[in-house]
């Protein structure tokens, strides 16, 4: 089993309510805008907390209401992939994609340096600042850094968005590099049902 | 233009007290402006009202209610005499704790907008990717925020340098001791024949003034963060 998802939590007007189990290696998370998607990403990270309900992905619980167990979002080992790549602007790329690196204990490292720059081909952009990046290579360097985070799940946030169809294909193809090589539950999340009947037959739909 | 060896003593003295205010400002500064800047706690807007008093009430009041608490009977003067042998009033180290204070509420404005200014999504992010709070809080937030630090860093100083209601109030005009640039310039106004030396010590507290505000501009702009004023 990837991901265990059963979790009740009101923003505003928005009520989201999930109740799902699956055992594919991607997952996808599909529904229309505002309909509360990155908020589940959140939870499932640990940056919001649900008002009820239970997370786990693989064998471990990250979050359960019932039983008091909420690990914190350093705790829960996910690599996040926002939306707009939330690279921090203070750090060039080699800073950035250090960051998460340096702090996973070495034992639990299972990607190196190089081995991400060369799937993800940003090799030549390590010494480049953030704000001179194009959207598919801020993209592509946001999941090198969650990716050397040594992480035991990923959360992909719309990955295409703002991406030409060129780039979107390089992205997806990524997407489906890591499904197929790394082995790693994935969450996707999208609004649009093509963009993931391709990745995969495991689709929950919110909303 | 040559200066006299006293009028050096004065330079130097307001320098040392502006120093001194400025660095014992900064971290409690910044403490404060973070708390303002990211906290919802019971009782803010009364600690955001109290941190921006200095600013509002005439400093002469200022400077009175530090004689009240600071006086060698004062609540936290006797303490401070009691167990360190401390005392502030009639020193130049009381100066110090009078700009400090006049320093404050200008210094908090600026690192709490750069602060503000840091978007809180970058924290999350770097506490997916496995960092702490205090981490995040030490390779994110306070770099971001660094030029609101050097800016209101600089901006306290000038304030220091200016500062004359508060500072003549608590620890009074001793020549050598508490009589830095205003209040020598104040005192030189009171006697004949000084005409020169006032217009020399008013020239040079104007450029050390002029010189930190625009450092402090020059800051904030380099990292498009608006104005300090």
């Amino acid at each position: 089993m990837s991901f265990e998802l059963r979790l009740k939590h009101r923003i505003g007007e928005v009520e989201i309510s999930l109740d799902t189990a699956c055992e594919a290696p991607l997952t996808a998370l599909v529904g229309p805008s505002g309909i509360g998607k990155t908020t589940v990403l959140n939870c499932i990270a640990g940056l919001i907390r649900p008002d009820e309900g239970r997370i786990a992905v693989g064998a471990r619980v990250l979050f359960d209401r019932a039983e008091g167990i909420d690990l914190k979002p350093e705790q829960r080992r996910g690599g996040y992939v926002f939306q707009s790549g939330r690279l921090f602007p203070h750090m060039n790329v080699a800073a950035n994609l250090a960051y998460g690196e340096k702090l996973a204990p070495a034992e639990e490292r299972w990607i190196t340096r190089e081995e991400v720059l060369t799937f993800l081909g940003i090799g030549h952009l390590l010494q480049r600042a953030p704000e001179t990046l194009s959207g598919g290579e801020v993209r592509r360097v946001a999941i090198g850094r969650a990716l050397l985070s040594a992480p035991k799940f990923l959360l992909l946030d719309e990955p295409l968005t703002s991406l030409d169809a060129e780039r979107a294909e390089e992205i997806l193809r990524v997407v489906e590099r890591i499904r197929d090589e790394l082995k790693l539950p994935i969450l996707y999340v999208s609004h649009e049902m093509r963009e993931v009947e391709r990745l995969t037959g495991s689709v929950i739909r919110l909303g | 233009m040559i200066l006299t060896p006293e009028e050096w003593g004065i330079v130097v003295l307001s320098l040392k007290v502006s120093l001194v205010a400025m660095g014992l400002t900064l971290p409690v500064a910044y403490a404060l402006a973070w708390l303002l800047a990211r906290r919802r706690f019971p009782g803010r807007m009364l600690l955001d009202a109290a941190v921006h008093l200095p600013l509002v009430i005439p400093p002469v009041v200022t400077g009175w209610l530090l004689l009240i608490l600071f006086g060698r009977n004062g609540p936290v003067g006797a303490w401070l005499y009691d167990w360190f042998g401390i005392t502030l009033v009639f020193r130049w180290t009381g100066a110090a704790l009078a700009a400090a204070v006049m320093a404050l509420p200008l210094m908090v404005r600026a690192m709490r907008l750069s602060i503000e200014a840091v978007d809180r999504r970058l924290v999350a992010a770097a506490r997916t990717l496995g960092a702490s709070r205090g981490r995040a809080f030490w390779t994110i937030t306070l770099p971001l925020s660094l030029p609101g630090i050097l800016a209101g860093a600089v901006l306290g100083f000038a304030r220091s340098i200016g500062e004359f209601g508060a500072t003549i109030t608590f620890v009074s005009n001793i020549p050598g001791e508490t009589r830095t640039l205003p209040l020598a310039i104040y005192s030189g106004l009171q006697v004949p024949g000084t005409e020169m030396v006032v217009a020399r010590l008013a020239l040079i507290s104007v450029a050390l003034s002029f010189a930190a505000l625009l450092v402090s501009e020059w800051l904030v702009r380099r990292k498009g963060g608006g104005h300090v004023l």
